[in-house]
């Protein structure tokens, strides 16, 4: 182990730091621009220049290796004239337009300037001016603005693994951009504008919005895909003003998807704000009082056999909670989570989680993607995947629809008896499975929502069987789910009863088309298929005024994920919670509390009237909600159903990574974005192979 | 040319004989790391397309290397004697660093102003010169210099500069190389050193 003199003090260091990471750990500040934990090393800003003894000149610490006897200096009055000049140098060019800039309030290049820059500026000569770049709907760029540190560039590169942005011409010449104009086709393009130290690449939904130091901050997770996306939620007043990520080594790391940062203009369009009654066929507002008293009198003349609920999405944990009692307590079996029909076997726990975890990827060493494209389900995901990718001996094959996954993968094919071949251990990637440690599978959603999912549940699993992945303390087998409150649901069992013949989603709108199904309760459930429910009696419990809401006969106004206390289990089983950050808008009320309070309506009042008591009742159901935050292996079974496989090819669940809820529907960003990714002629190579 | 229409190509490929010469250039590098052939590939083209660069040419040379094609666009930005605008004809290039301004390249600029009635990036609208100021092309002894296509033409004033010019314009081909009537880089006012015969057997050449 290197040891170091840093500032007269010596540290002793892990081999294979640099010497900026090295006073890190010995608590030294180094200022910096272009250097970035996850990206590579550029070097090129100069402003964490030290001394270094017996070096004919400063060495920049970010690019110097931290070896044994190392002396170090980063407080001598040299290395502060150093700091100077080069902050004098950067700001030459620099506008001095912090008054109008988005970034002013959490600029690096401001806070620095500040701590190690001069007090005045000698420079009167004319600054160089650059032309704005259109980077799309996401990102505003102002490159006079630009340091050129190339963060961005390298983050395009190494982790979004999209090679577009560039740094054109040279000297003082050299521009940041794309050189031939297009819009940043990568799903986790928002992340540049974090890296970005200075104003140059900012939020364009958000650009003149609010200032930083307006808002107030709170922790939350993410609902837009299964990943739970750690995230601050900036609110200023009552306005969710912008999301950014959270810091989560196992989930997210920094970087979240252009979903989960920008849909949450969504939040602020079509919101169910006061409960509706469907009056001579026109929905029409009413009191709560009105709204329980029409679904107590229709319930009362229906036994619970003919009442039904499904959960949508996006829901949480503790509505689920109090809608499963409430059915119980009705004495209805027919109950479901799992809206896209996807045979998910709740028996065992490892048959739908992900069980590797995430940031177990980094330690495999082989990956099958099964009927799942990671690149639009779970961006974070596929950024991991590339991470493992990128450190070489990760072969990669793909089982479905052909498509740019941004890592170099082999596609085998979209006919789901390849399978059936690599369990067979006929097919050559069936070797390259069995000659690896740890290798992975990843099923998606596109194998499981099919007819013959359960079939192909089966198939998965004796694949992971017979390879050796599951192993010890590896497993290597995998769902990816797309919908956040999926694994909630099925560790909750929110699923059809068993022993009293419960429905599924299909079953549900069956026995509605047929008139079996008398009522309906869908709780922000809105992907399915809205004509089917016939004649059916429909409550909708949700947020937004989008399918569910338009066929509903009494709607009850929730709360959206930034607007409850509230638990949502991620696609590796690891319970997080959210936390309000705003009130829902108007008579909207969080949606256990809207329930529990439907359920005194109805005469069957339920047994918690805290969010404590709701959490206990959770726990009893599933001990895993005790411990938030945290992944518990679960133990191997047997799930799935072995049968025949339909030799109908996989095809991808979602055909727009931007529109997947209610949310991002409402979302005039998002539409932004599916216009000009999804609809116009440059489309993301992701999404159409 | 594609440059005289005023619009940039929408495609281009390489002709069957640059394309040989292309694989030539890529079979100088190992497999794998055939992006090396990039600045060759892309001066190929440029000669291709009458001096320039269109972006369909770098995009084509992109795909053959398999290199992204912004990687290529920043190659081809960085380095001035790639043009990414049409040029004429005869891309008249004047040094103006040091040496050659020490040595009069002042008149030499002034000399192509007036013969060809532009000024430093423009080109003639018969599309016959384009005039560029340039950084050090290396010919320091024999300054002040510029570069006319292929050759270099050097110890230039005003009459020779203009000589050289209305040839061109002429159609005809100027005599490249120093124009004052010294061989190549010897000194300007015949030889200072070594003028006697060698002695003994070092001897060898006759004409020293």
């Amino acid at each position: 182990m290197p040891k170091l003199t840093i500032d007269d003090s010596e540290v002793e260091v892990e081999p294979g730091l640099t010497v900026l990471q090295a006073c890190e750990q010995a608590g030294i500040e180094i200022p910096r621009f272009c250097y970035h934990e996850r990206l590579s090393i550029a070097g090129n800003c100069r402003m964490c220049l030290v001394e270094m003894e017996r070096a004919p000149k400063p060495v920049a610490a970010c690019a110097m290796p931290a070896t044994n006897g190392m002396v170090i200096r980063t407080n001598t009055p040299a290395v502060e004239k150093m700091r100077r000049a080069v902050m004098e140098f950067l700001l030459i060019n620099h506008p001095l337009d912090c008054p109008i800039c988005d970034q002013a309030g959490e600029c690096d290049l401001q806070d620095q300037a500040m701590a190690y820059g001069l007090d005045h500026s000698r420079y009167r000569e004319t600054k160089r001016a650059v032309k704005d770049k259109n980077f799309g709907p996401l990102i505003k760029a102002v490159m006079t603005r630009c340091i050129h540190c190339t963060r961005c560039i390298r983050f395009s590169t190494e982790i979004a693994g999209v090679q577009e942005l560039g740094a054109t011409g040279r000297g003082e010449n050299m521009e940041v951009g794309t050189y031939v104009e297009k819009a940043l086709a990568s799903e986790l393009s928002g992340n540049m504008i974090d890296l970005c130290p200075v104003g140059a690449l900012t939020s364009a939904p958000y650009a003149f919005r609010a200032r930083s130091w307006e808002l107030r901050k709170t922790e939350s997770v993410d609902v837009m895909d299964a990943v739970g996306s750690n995230i601050r939620v900036d609110v200023r007043g009552a306005e969710v003003m912008r999301i950014l990520p959270r810091l989560n080594e196992d989930v997210n790391e920094e970087w979240i998807s252009d979903k989960s940062r920008f849909a949450c203009d969504g939040l602020r369009h079509q919101r169910l704000d006061r409960p509706y009654l469907r009056d001579g066929g026109k929905l029409r507002p009413a009191t709560w009082d009105e709204a329980f008293a029409a679904i107590a009198e229709k319930v009362k003349a229906t036994k619970g056999k003919g009442i039904a609920a499904i959960a949508g999405d996006t829901v949480d944990c503790e509505a689920m909670t109090a809608l499963k009692d409430l059915m119980a307590a009705l004495g209805s079996p027919h109950l479901d989570c799992r809206q896209d029909g996807a045979h998910l076997d709740a028996s065992r726990r490892a048959g739908y989680l992900f069980n590797t975890s995430i940031a177990g990827i980094e330690q495999a060493d082989a990956c099958l993607l099964i009927g799942t494209n990671p690149r639009i389900e779970a961006p974070i995901i596929n950024a991991r995947l590339r991470k493992r990718f990128l450190a070489g001996g990760f072969p990669v094959a793909l089982i479905g629809e052909e498509t740019n996954l941004t890592y170099d993968h082999k596609y085998l094919s979209a006919d789901p008896k390849v399978l059936n071949e690599i369990a067979s251990g006929a097919h050559p990637f069936a070797k390259v499975l069995n000659k690896a440690k740890q290798p992975m599978l990843i099923l998606g959603m596109g194998a499981l929502a099919r007819q013959d999912g359960a079939a192909i549940l089966a198939a998965a699993r004796k694949i992971a069987e017979d390879s050796g992945m599951v192993n010890g303390g590896w497993n290597g087998f995998n769902v990816l789910h797309t919908a956040a409150a999926r694994v909630g649901g099925l560790d909750l069992g929110f699923l059809p009863g068993k022993k009293m013949g419960g429905r599924d989603v299909a079953g549900i709108l069956d026995g509605a088309s047929m008139g079996e199904v008398e009522i309906v309760y869908l709780l922000a459930a809105d992907e399915i298929d809205m004509d089917r429910l016939g004649g059916a009696f429909v409550i909708y419990q949700g947020h937004h005024g989008d399918a569910g809401a338009g066929r509903a006969d009494v709607i009850l106004p929730g709360a959206a994920y930034t607007e409850k206390n509230a638990t949502y289990v991620n696609t590796e089983g690891r319970a997080q919670l959210a936390r309000l950050a705003t009130y829902p808008p108007g008579e909207a009320r969080e949606d256990w509390k809207i329930i529990r309070a439907l359920s005194a309506a109805l005469g069957k009042a339920l047994p918690f009237d805290t969010l404590q008591q709701v959490r206990a009742r959770m726990t009893e159901i599933n001990a895993n909600f005790a411990d938030t935050g945290v992944v518990a292996a679960a133990p191997w079974g047997t799930f799935g159903k072995e049968g025949q496989l339909d030799p109908v090819p996989f095809a991808s669940r979602l055909a727009n990574f931007y529109m997947t809820d209610p949310i991002s529907r409402a979302s005039p960003t998002m539409a932004k974005c599916t216009e000009v990714f999804v609809n116009s002629g440059q489309r993301r190579t992701g999404t159409d192979g | 040319m594609s440059g005289e229409t005023g619009m940039p190509p929408a495609d281009f490929a390489f002709t069957s004989k640059n394309k040989k010469l292309a694989k030539a250039v890529i079979a100088k590098y190992p497999k794998g790391r055939q992006a090396s052939a990039v600045m060759p590939l892309l001066f190929l083209a440029q000669r291709q397309s009458g001096g320039w660069l269109p972006t369909a040419a770098m995009e084509h040379v992109a795909g053959i290397i398999d290199m992204p094609p912004i990687r290529v666009y920043e190659v081809a930005t960085f380095y001035s004697m790639y043009n990414l605008r049409p040029v004429g004809k005869h891309h008249v290039q004047v040094c103006t660093n040091l040496s050659c301004w020490l040595r009069g390249s002042d008149e030499v600029v002034d000399s192509c102003r007036k013969t060809l009635g532009i000024d430093f990036g423009e080109t003639t609208e018969d599309g016959l010169f384009t005039f560029s100021e340039v950084e050090c092309l290396g010919a320091c002894v024999n300054a002040p210099m510029m570069q006319i296509g292929d050759n270099y033409f050097e110890d230039l004033d005003a009459t020779a500069t203009e000589g050289i010019l209305n040839v061109l314009k002429g159609g005809g081909t100027p005599k490249p190389g120093p124009q004052g009537g010294r061989r190549g880089c010897e000194p300007a006012g015949g030889l200072t050193t070594l003028t006697e015969k060698p002695e003994g057997q070092g001897e060898r050449s006759g004409d020293a």
